[in-house]
């Protein structure tokens, strides 16, 4: 009756997605970028949206300083870069040097936030904060959530390095790795999205 | 018997009211509204006849969305009815099929055919993605159509000049302004019957809903926005309106009287109205806006002139204020 | 110290709320009580609460399905009784604020609290038993989704004895859901529930979408995979592209009520028109993702007790697909009373026509697919032929709603209620109905009792029937949803004629619930060996019932879509390999439990304003996200001795079915069981 023998019955024992294996894992969390583009796709729609409800209140060309904003946006791509040279320290097994390039990103992403807690905390103080208008708290709601992934990604770095430290570098730590690097960029992608809609919008 | 009448009234005025006509209102374009089409009418009247009496034991009073008193409403339940009849085309079939089917086909029934294996007919497939998307396509010639020319924003073009109302939803009653009367008043709408209705309305509270059953459809009214409606009816006669948006506790008792009135009674209970001992000066609509349920019918001879649009703008005041100097900004650091 | 929380928060004076809540605790007081008695807390610890296993989860997930839907409906009940009731001077037995809470409980329960962890418990039962995979892709990420939904709903049952809950409706429209005319802790009840909620839904999302594109079996294309298994993507992708909007809305909610902002407020800049359309961008998908799931049930259960191949699948996956698709081209028609320019709003109406067109494709596969089949009416079948008719009802109420003239009168009224009743009581609750009585005994390995299931059908469908059809002429007689009370005598016999039938449906539930417990009460007798009860056409079937934890001795190599069937015919589907495996299987966690937890007080205390409290429940979140990141010790290897002696077992149980079913006639089944290949 067998017309098929058992290997056309069942499969080799490895030939199936394993629970929680490394390509799952790296698809998953792309499908979680994807799922945050898509929070960011409605900030950025609320943000246009509300751009033009400043309510009598200070509006973007009145509060934003470019050249403070471009500072940061420098921070946060070198610290892109420097992530990049991370992973490519990884990518030859140097531990060591991961940890240099992941500090020094640190830094930079850390400046980055610094620089955006101090301008919101200015425009706070001059009573331009989000219960100001509509358009403040769409501007604050934008860019404070990209500064919070931000900062989890700045939290996430230092368990990593640390993980890089105790654990060395095996594959579990190099896929997190991987991940971490790909959730910086995203970030940088987004923080583009955030200068152009947001400060270089104000100016035109 | 009673209902007969009402029903014979209703056509009569129907009839009378062939001169109705529609100008887009943001188009511009001038098209008839509602050319009569007897034969057709005269059916989908007695279709909400006989739905009325099968439905209700009450009459077809109590059907007010079947036994439209308006124009509007009627061409809207008119549609109602024909998009419930296309989509018979479909359902009868379903029915059809899932009765037949499931007896015919029972597994205690072993003369009937088995084919296991039997998943695909081509002529199926076609018929079944072909017939819906036909039916859509002549319902979606019809909901383009029949949108544009029932656009609440559309005024009505008739023989006389449309009655201006402004309408405000209050917490838990509804304050209507007539700026050409110079009069206002609370839960109580009373127009002319031979003169189309056009509103204005906002809210100076949460979302309302602003309809009138049997008359014609319904909009919302939203604060520091305003949105247009415009009605008519076929006669005289008197409808409930009220907000359907769920408001707040006192939402179930916020309705009000409408009248459709002659031209002569609209005269005299203008008079009336100003004559009333109250005017609508800040005090009073403090008074009337402050929430509050059953809110007595109330007739303010006068207003402070500009109500509706400080209503309106009380929202969005600070907009229109002076933009404060730009703030020094020390840079991102 | 407290935020906002004091002793007044609890209503003791409302003696309504205070029986509800001595109900609820007497209920949980008596499952304590039970465990304790039992002995079983160990047990319930380490085989349940910190299971990762996908069934144990989706078993889990369907339990807080029917606890809510026993809340749920009993908010249900409350209304119809209070609307038969509360005619002119009569204002019924609830006062206005509890019965606007009532149906805003209602409808979040529903949605959020039932049919979600319904349909994603079914997928987690079903979905990687139907495509060969031993679990879901993130095990634990799958546990956390279920903790996260768990405590939600713990909230808003909290909300009864604390506090109090939402009244400004399941949908939440500012500017009434804002500080301003809703001060009290409810709507941040409202708010939290279902934020916490949705982060769990995401994670089920993106875990199902990974699980069902990476984890086939071999030779599972993609149009090979089980019509259920693809509405579960099509849910899956739906979830992670709709439940974000919903996030930003209620967060931007959330800063209105917290910061002061002006999102959505009458003034300051805010635009409550933004609210609406961002709600109904994720609301509108949500339909979708409550009823392809349901969908999904409809086709294999048709597919199987027809006993024949499912009609035109091909059609069913692009309809599935054109569904997903144009739902989020729709959600204009929530709003079309709203003002939008008639251009607008017929571009929304037709595309929501649109949508009738494969919706209409799928009823029509459903039938065919019944042509010329041997059909069996079992429970799961009558649920499903019981959809078939009642849903093309609410398909045709739908279609007058969606042409905007037609909504202009039938907006915000009874007619609307019905109309989403009945799409979603046969559409999505039948379909989960269906597929609770079609893989009960798959995942427990005896038989749900059929003549207490038929009773239980019979009462709902005629209790729907009866509940609803009053509403669409109540509709028609212009009576608006949410009325505590009215003042029209002609509306009272219609309503009082719903209320039997919420009576009806009442009856329908208890007879669900005798059915659980006579079920269990004979479940030696109707024990399943066969682990294939119902002659069934996928891979679930294939298997023990209850499946061993790892699902798939070896992995199955699949050559067609009715992947069993075809096993069956070519006398593959009972062979045993000739060599075992270690299986590679995660380890049970209590992370996600506690994670859950963590998450409870850190809603609890946002709700009330206990800042110091939520900074110590979010510490406790990171903590144990990091402390998850450290452990690398998250699987372990089941060894080949070990499947052999399971796989063993499994064999001589099906020796044993198949002796049974020589000696006493089947009625569910159609052929007899293949001889054993040794």
């Amino acid at each position: 009756m067998i017309t098929r023998t058992f290997d056309d019955v069942f499969a080799p024992p490895e030939d199936h997605g394993h629970a929680d294996s490394d390509t799952n894992v790296m698809f998953g969390f792309w499908l979680y970028l994807m799922s945050d583009c898509i929070l960011f796709a409605a900030l950025f729609a609320s943000y246009v949206v509300y751009s033009h409800s400043a309510d009598g209140g200070p509006t973007g060309r009145q509060l934003f300083d470019l050249r403070g904003t471009l500072g940061e946006t420098m921070f946060l791509l070198t610290s892109s870069i420097t992530c990049g040279f991370a992973i490519l320290a990884m990518h030859r097994r140097q531990a060591r040097q991961v940890i240099g390039w992941f500090v020094v990103t640190f830094l930079f992403g850390l400046g980055f936030v610094t620089m955006e807690v101090s301008e919101f905390l200015h425009m706070v103080a001059i009573g331009a904060g989000p219960d100001r208008s509509g358009f403040l708290a769409a501007f604050f709601t934008l860019v404070a959530t990209h500064g919070t992934h931000v900062t989890v990604g700045l939290i996430w770095m230092l368990v990593l390095m640390v993980q890089v430290m105790s654990k060395g570098l095996t594959p579990k730590v190099q896929s997190r790795v991987m991940r971490l690097s790909m959730f910086w960029h995203f970030l940088d992608i987004v923080w583009v999205g955030v200068f152009t809609v947001v400060y270089l919008r104000s100016m035109v | 018997m009673a209902d007969t009448i009402v029903l014979k009234a209703a056509c009569a005025s129907d009839g009378e009211s062939l001169h109705l006509q529609g100008v887009a209102g943001r188009g511009g374009a001038t098209r008839i509204l509602g050319r009569r089409r007897g034969g057709r009418r005269r059916l989908a009247d007695a279709l909400g006849l006989c739905a009325a009496l099968a439905l209700s034991g009450c009459g077809r009073d109590q059907l007010p969305v079947i036994a439209a008193r308006g124009p509007i409403a009627l061409a809207e339940r008119n549609l109602l009815f024909t998009a419930a009849a296309v989509m018979l085309i479909v359902v009868i079939p379903v029915f059809v099929m899932a009765f037949w089917f499931t007896w015919r086909y029972r597994a205690s029934h072993p003369k009937a055919p088995y084919k296991p294996h039997w998943s695909y007919d081509w002529r199926i497939d076609m018929i079944v993605w072909l017939v819906p998307a036909a039916i859509v396509i002549a319902l979606g010639y019809l909901v383009w159509t029949k949108t544009h020319r029932l656009d609440p924003y559309r005024p009505l073009v008739a023989s006389r000049l449309p009655l201006r109302v402004d309408v405000v939803a209050e917490d838990w009653k509804w304050l209507f302004i007539y700026p050409g009367q110079k009069i206002a008043v609370a839960n109580e709408l009373v127009f002319p019957a031979d003169r189309p209705l056009s509103l204005r309305l906002t809210s100076d509270t949460v979302m309302n809903s602003f309809y009138i059953p049997g008359l014609g459809g319904q909009i919302y009214a939203m604060a520091g926005m305003q949105t247009r409606l415009h009605l008519r009816a076929d006669g005289p006669g008197s409808f409930v309106g009220r907000n359907t948006q769920y408001s707040g506790i006192g939402f179930p008792d916020q309705y009000f009287a409408v009248h459709a009135v002659s031209a002569a009674s609209f005269r005299a209970w203008v008079a009336r109205v100003k004559h009333a001992p109250k005017t609508l000066d800040a005090a009073a609509y403090a008074a009337l806006a402050k929430p509050s349920t059953r809110f007595p019918v109330t007739y303010y001879s006068a207003y402070e002139p500009g109500l509706f649009d400080r209503i309106l703008h009380k929202y969005t005041a600070r907009m229109r204020a002076p933009v404060p100097p730009p703030a020094p900004h020390p840079g991102g650091n | 110290m407290l935020g906002n929380l004091t002793l007044a928060a609890i209503p003791y004076d409302n003696p309504i709320v205070m029986g509800a809540v001595a109900f609820t605790l007497i209920g949980g007081a008596v499952v304590v009580g039970g465990i304790t008695w039992l002995g079983k807390w160990g047990y319930l610890w380490s085989e349940w609460l910190t299971s990762v296993d996908h069934k144990r989860i989706g078993a889990m997930y369907i339990i807080l399905a029917l606890i809510a839907l026993l809340r749920g409906f009993s908010d249900a009940i409350m209304m119809r009784a209070q609307q038969a009731l509360a005619e002119g001077a009569a204002h019924g037995y609830l006062p206005p604020y509890h019965y606007d809470q009532v149906f805003t409980a209602h409808g979040t329960i529903m949605i959020f609290f039932m049919a979600m962890p319904f349909l994603v418990g079914l997928m987690n039962i079903a979905v990687p038993l139907q495509i060969g995979a031993r679990d879901v892709a993130f095990p634990f990420l799958n546990s956390v989704s279920l903790w996260l939904t768990a405590v939600s709903f713990g909230l808003v049952m909290l909300s009864l004895g604390v506090g109090d809950f939402s009244h400004a409706g399941w949908t939440g429209y500012p500017p009434l859901s804002e500080l301003r005319f809703s001060p009290g802790p409810g709507v941040d009840y409202w708010i939290w529930a279902i934020q916490l909620s949705g982060l769990g839904t995401l994670m089920t999302g993106i875990n199902f979408v990974v699980t069902i594109i990476r984890m086939r079996a071999p030779g599972m294309t993609l149009m090979r995979m089980p019509v259920f298994t693809w509405s579960a993507l099509c849910t899956s992708a739906l979830i992670v592209l709709a439940f974000p909007v919903l996030t930003v809305t209620l967060a931007m909610l959330t800063l209105d009520r917290y910061l002061g902002t002006h999102f959505f407020t009458a003034a300051g800049g805010g635009d409550l028109m933004m609210y609406v359309n961002m709600f109904w961008v994720w609301g509108h998908p949500e339909v979708y993702i409550l009823v392809l799931p349901a969908f999904g049930v409809f086709s294999e259960v048709v597919a199987t007790f027809s006993s024949k191949r499912l009609f035109g699948y091909t059609a069913m996956i692009y309809a599935t697909v054109s569904i997903t698709l144009l739902s989020f081209i729709v959600w204009m028609h929530h709003f079309f009373t709203m003002g939008a320019s008639a251009t607008v709003n017929s571009a929304f109406s037709i595309a929501t026509m649109v949508i009738g067109v494969p919706t209409g494709v799928k009823l029509f596969t459903w039938l065919f697919t019944m042509y010329r089949g041997r059909l069996r009416f079992t429970t799961p079948m009558l649920w499903t032929v019981g959809f078939i008719v009642t849903f093309t009802i609410g398909g045709m109420s739908g279609v007058v709603l969606a042409m905007p003239p037609a909504d202009f009168v039938l907006h915000n009224s009874e007619w609307l209620i019905a109309h989403f009743h009945n799409m979603l009581i046969p559409g999505a609750l039948f379909g989960y109905f269906a597929g609770y009585s079609y893989w009960f005994p798959k995942v427990f390995g005896f038989q749900l009792n059929e003549t207490w299931g038929k009773r239980a059908f019979w009462s709902w469908l005629v209790g729907f029937y009866v509940a609803f059809i009053p509403l669409y002429v109540l509709g028609l007689m212009g009576m608006p949803r949410r009325m505590w009370h009215y003042n029209n005598p002609s509306w009272q016999p219609w309503l009082i004629v719903a209320g039997f039938g919420a009576v009806l449906v009442l009856i329908g539930i208890l007879c669900q619930l005798i059915q659980l417990a006579v079920s269990i009460r004979d479940h030696a007798k109707t024990r399943d060996l066969s682990g294939d009860l119902w002659d069934g056409r996928t891979l679930e079937w294939s298997i023990a019932s209850p499946p061993p934890v790892y699902n798939f001795a070896r992995i199955p190599v699949v050559y067609d879509r009715d992947a069993f069937i075809d096993m069956k015919q070519t006398g593959t589907a009972y062979v045993r390999p000739d060599e075992y495996f270690d299986i590679h299987m995660p380890r049970n966690t209590g992370v996600g439990f506690i994670m859950g937890m963590c998450t409870f007080v850190f809603g609890f205390a946002m709700i009330w304003h206990i800042w110091w409290m939520a900074i110590v429940g979010a510490l406790a979140i990171g903590s144990c996200i990091i402390a998850r990141a450290w452990d690398d010790d998250v699987d372990y290897y089941i060894p080949a001795a070990e499947v052999a002696r399971t796989e063993a077992a499994r064999f001589r149980a099906l020796a044993s079915a198949a002796d049974a079913e020589r000696a006493v006639a089947d009625n569910f089944r159609m052929r007899p069981l293949p001889e054993l290949v040794d």
